[in-house]
């Protein structure tokens, strides 16, 4: 009991972060399979989508604030697709790559200058915010909430993309893009769908991730982006359950890392762990084997 | 144009280049800005030629450069610091363990030695996997060389995280112009030669090349090596430049500052990287700084919206222009050359289009 | 073609702006620097101000500025060499960033500064030094308290104590107070100020027979959830985490989460409203060093809050209150060292103003200062501690403490 009460703490942070890492894991994740593109920006959205919330939440109450944060944030998503992807879709891969990279830059930047580069406080938000006790070890009670939320939410996508013709088409859109536009699908619609359930996710990501730490800076998203994104090709980019499970992991591993003191390399620890995935199976997880056509 | 007369062309260019920053040196204060971005351009026009051999040339799409350039900044500093100042600058860790210093450019070529030695290491696992998981893969070592040397039982080397200072610096803006241009023009060699012709016949088709008779994976490695040795060099520099270093430095923000460079200059362009790394370094450092002023005036009328941090905004803003309207970059794959501007001029006098020509590509 | 051409065009533009720009700097630099000298009747002198205005001590940064500016805006003039001279500051933004620091100092040295104040941090203090020392400009540093900042240098100076003295202190404190034995330090990765703080903190205290437990954080990480379970089962009997503001915030709040009930100690970093109000309403036990006290100087006190209260600008970058920051006072007092010192050297030539430095004595609102002869280190004994109020949301005077 002693030893459970002294380490749940580590197991209980490690997958709180991990279901955070696997709602902004998604968005990487559905992107990279349908448009082969690390969607740089993401981490920055979901930054955003905190700020949002930091300013929503000063002028109305929370439970405006929230969904209205969560609209705004997809139609954010929305529109980076549709102004800096779009209209490169057919230039080289790297072209797509830099202005992902220019809008993460541009994002930061204007939080930068809207917030003067000071730290924002999270609002609190009622219930989730308080403290709970489980087995001898306290915790915000959104600790034990974001797995659970994590879990449906991941089981209502999978359904999603399982049973309607828009989760058929992105499907489709996955596994042969050009082919699947001559099929009749609508390409343009299909990828705008799939930025919106990204940002979607991230905006939840983002209320359950600075709710547990709750200082928003402009570089807020670019580590939990950046390990998301480790986390999606740890788990086979391209795969949701994947994702899914690769964020637990790299939650729980970092955390225990963390616990062990050895807190200098909890980062690089999860990169030398996706090294070591990558060497055993070349595309993740999850992932499925790529063959060249020659 | 014949090669000898090309080559006499180039050669009296670099020498006006020269002659002409020495000219500046003299008759400007050093400590006008242009100086500082003419520096730091130079070095990153290195790094930035660097990740170019791989990402354009070679076609390996990596984003280690910044843990290279640790590396090659970290040796560079551990093995000049003066012995006399190493007490206070290992201030924790009673002096170091090392007590000997090298001369500055043997340790600027240590530094890359270093960094091509553990790029040889890296590549033994990395170099297999392709594309966007080199990347992540690639991005991830450096990440893990960042902690390593930040590690506090590494301290009697490295400082542990705190900063290395008191190293040599160079005061005058021709060494980074003399020390870069040097290894750009031999990445430039490197590129013309029998090994260029393979890189680049890997980047179009690795399994073409490979029905060639190439080794892709002896020339991959080449490739990540070399590149990452001049990477080491450039990170040397840039630790004589700031004259202080730390790992925190060398995030992967780092390597995507100097992604963005290739890119707007044109991947597979060294003229291209070298303009746009000026270019850059200029709008972020100085051109664009007016833009923090938040009491600016254009006649009476007080610019609206100017605060701390507008400068970034718009920066970020041409940058996102440049990439969408530029796709192919400032350069394209083409190079500035003598022949190139000779040939535009000859063109524009003759006033006859043709189909080809114009700026060489080698 | 139409590529040819916009590269040439670019090339050109490129060349022609540089020495466009360079014309424009250096007639500025000589405005700056030797019309004065002159005295043609341009009576303008710069006082540059090296400061974080974004990153990780932007807040502290800012506070620090507004103190300076308050006492531009108390005393815009001053009479160097028998002549009425306006003071101009030149801000800077170091963005709380080693690499991006030196450029900004390079662009106060090109605007052609007599003194430069900063910074809030010691990394970013120290990165500047070599830009400073080059362009024979002095340095002031405000609260950059790790030693190496001015160690062998003739050119940077300091008003503020140093860490071995804060640490002492602060072990000092920890050892009294809680009778602590056991002491978990946890400090940021490549944040000098950090680790030099924590280092000299573990040395005093074991020196006094505690015991410590070290950890580390990387920069950018927000989760700090299992740094203070890892304090609460090594069974630490204080906390002390000598970190910037941001990071600062988030352990509150994870620490409150968590019911670590042990107290928190901090360097003089924490002395922030940011702190105040992370720590308002919650149950945690926080103490502090620090420069001043509010309370300290009534007039001073009053004065600037009427000042923060009447400029909207300057109460957002207060943090939003008129609570009274010690950097603040800091920055204050700062700004009247260099009027002393350009008044002394009766000259804005800065060769001239770094030999006045040496002996510049002044009375400010944090105390005396004045610089020992080695390093231009300010005489400093005492610091005051505080303890953050959960209740009202303001520090509560603790005690005033040296080394003995």
């Amino acid at each position: 009991m002693d030893w459970l009460s002294r380490n749940l703490p580590y197991l209980m942070a490690g997958i709180s972060v991990g279901g955070q890492y696997a709602l902004i894991a998604i968005g990487y994740t559905m992107v990279y399979g349908i448009l082969r593109l690390i969607n740089f920006a993401h981490g920055d959205i979901f930054m955003v989508a905190g700020l949002i919330m930091v300013y929503a939440a000063t002028v109305m109450p929370i439970y405006i604030a929230i969904p209205l944060m969560i609209v705004v944030t997809v139609i954010l998503g929305f529109l980076v697709e549709r102004v800096a992807y779009k209209p490169l879709r057919s230039a080289p891969r790297m072209s797509i790559m830099i202005s992902a990279i220019g809008v993460s830059y541009l994002l930061q930047n204007m939080a930068l200058y809207v917030t003067g580069g000071l730290s924002q406080q999270y609002p609190a938000i009622p219930w989730i915010n308080d403290t709970v006790t489980v087995f001898g070890a306290t915790t915000k009670r959104v600790t034990i909430i974001t797995p659970v939320l994590t879990i449906i939410l991941v089981l209502l996508l999978v359904t999603l993309i399982k049973r309607t013709k828009i989760g058929m088409a992105m499907r489709a859109a996955s596994r042969d893009f050009e082919t699947s536009q001559l099929m009749g699908i609508k390409i343009n619609s299909v990828i705008s769908f799939t930025f919106i359930i990204g940002t979607f996710l991230a905006a939840i990501g983002s209320l359950l991730f600075f709710t547990n730490y709750t200082g928003v800076t402009p570089t807020a998203g670019a580590m939990p982006g950046l390990k998301a994104f480790v986390a999606a090709v740890f788990g086979g980019i391209g795969s949701i359950p994947g994702a899914v499970i690769g964020a637990f992991i790299i939650g729980i591993c970092e955390n225990i890392i963390k616990g062990l003191g050895w807190t200098t390399f909890s980062d690089a620890f999860t990169f030398a762990l996706l090294i070591v995935i990558l060497i055993a199976k070349p595309t993740g997880l999850f992932g499925e084997k790529v063959t060249d056509k020659v | 144009m014949s090669t000898k007369k090309k080559t006499a062309w180039n050669a009296g260019l670099i020498a006006a280049l020269l002659i002409l920053l020495f000219l500046l040196e003299q008759v400007l204060p050093s400590s006008s800005m242009l100086f500082t971005v003419l520096k730091k351009g130079a070095i990153y026009a290195l790094v930035a030629v660097s990740m170019n051999l791989l990402n354009g040339f070679t076609g390996l799409f990596s984003l280690g450069q910044a843990g290279f350039m640790l590396l090659g900044a970290y040796t560079y500093a551990i093995f000049t610091i003066p012995v006399e100042s190493r007490n206070s600058v290992y201030q924790y860790f009673d002096g170091g363990i090392i007590q000997f210093t090298l001369p500055v450019p043997v340790a600027l070529i240590a530094g890359g030695i270093v960094a091509a030695v553990f790029a040889y290491l890296i590549g033994l696992p990395v170099l297999r996997l392709k594309s966007d998981y080199l990347a992540i893969a690639t991005l991830g070592f450096a990440e893990i060389i960042r902690a390593v040397f930040q590690w506090d039982k590494l301290g009697p080397i490295t400082n542990g995280s705190n900063l290395l200072r008191n190293f040599p610096s160079f005061r005058s803006v021709i060494f980074p112009f003399v020390a870069a241009g040097i290894c750009i023009a031999l990445i430039v060699m490197l590129i013309n030669s029998t090994y260029g012709r393979a890189f680049k016949a890997i980047r179009d088709d690795e399994i073409a090349a490979e029905a060639m008779g190439i080794n892709l994976a002896h020339h991959k490695r080449l490739a990540f090596v070399i590149s990452s040795f001049f990477a080491g060099i450039s990170g040397g520099l840039l630790a004589m430049y700031q004259t202080t270093i730390q790992a925190s430095m060398f995030k992967s923000a780092m390597t995507y500052e100097i992604l963005l460079i290739v890119v707007i200059g044109g991947i597979g362009s060294v003229t291209g990287s070298c303009i746009s790394s000026f270019l850059f370094i200029a709008c972020s450092e100085w051109w664009l700084r007016f833009l923090d002023n938040e009491n600016l005036y254009i006649g009476g009328f007080h610019v609206p919206l100017l605060r701390p941090g507008f400068r970034k905004v718009v920066f970020a803003v041409v940058i996102m222009a440049v990439v969408l309207f530029y796709r192919q970059g400032i350069m394209g794959t083409r190079e500035f050359s003598v022949e190139g501007i000779s040939n535009f001029f000859k063109k524009k006098l003759s006033g006859k289009k043709e189909k080809k020509g114009g700026s060489s590509r080698e | 073609m139409k590529k040819r051409v916009l590269a040439i065009a670019l090339v050109t533009a490129m060349v022609g702006s540089m020495l466009a720009g360079c014309s424009g700097k250096s007639s500025g630099g000589e405005a700056g620097t030797d019309a004065p000298a002159a005295s043609d009747g341009a009576k303008v002198v710069k006082i540059g101000v090296y400061e974080p205005a974004s990153g990780d001590n932007g807040a502290g940064g800012k506070q620090e500025v507004l103190g300076m500016q308050y006492a531009n805006h108390e005393t815009p003039t001053v009479e160097i060499g028998g002549e009425e001279y306006t003071v101009q500051l030149e801000i800077v933004d170091n963005e709380s960033s080693n690499d991006k620091g030196p450029s900004a100092a390079s662009t106060l040295v090109s605007a052609g500064v007599s003194i430069a104040l900063g910074s809030y941090g010691s990394g970013v203090s120290i990165a500047a030094s070599d830009v400073f020392k080059e362009a024979g400009i002095p340095a002031m540093g405000v609260t950059c308290t790790n030693p190496q900042v001015t160690e062998g240098n003739t050119h940077y100076f300091r008003i503020c104590f140093l860490d071995p003295f804060q640490g002492t202190v602060l072990a000092n404190f920890a050892n009294e107070n809680f009778s602590a034995k056991k002491a978990y330090i946890l400090t940021k990765l490549g944040d000098d100020y950090s680790t030099g703080l924590g280092y000299y903190f573990k040395e005093a205290f074991t020196g006094l027979g505690g015991e410590v437990v070290e950890e580390t954080f990387q920069e950018g990480n927000s989760d700090f959830t299992s740094y203070v379970t890892s304090a609460k089962n090594a069974g630490a009997d204080v906390f002390f985490a000598p970190v910037s503001t941001e990071a600062a915030a988030l352990i509150i709040e994870q620490a409150a989460a968590q019911g670590l009930t042990i107290p928190m100690m901090a360097g003089d970093t924490w002395d922030s409203n940011v702190i105040l109000n992370a720590a308002k309403g919650k149950d945690v036990e926080i103490y502090v060093t620090t420069f001043y006290q509010e309370g300290g100087n009534e007039e001073f006190d009053n004065g600037i809050k009427e000042w923060i209260n009447s400029d909207s600008t300057a109460k957002a970058n207060n943090g939003g209150d008129d609570t009274i920051a010690a950097v603040t006072a800091m920055g204050y007092d700062a700004y009247y060292v260099a009027l002393e010192a350009l008044k002394a050297a009766g000259s804005t030539d800065p060769a001239k103003v770094n030999e006045a430095l040496w002996d510049v004595s002044y009375t400010g609102v944090t105390g005396k200062i004045e610089f020992d002869d080695v390093n231009g280190d300010a005489l400093r004994d005492t610091a005051y501690v505080k303890c953050a109020n959960t209740e009202s949301g303001a520090w509560d005077f603790v005690a005033e403490q040296g080394v003995n």
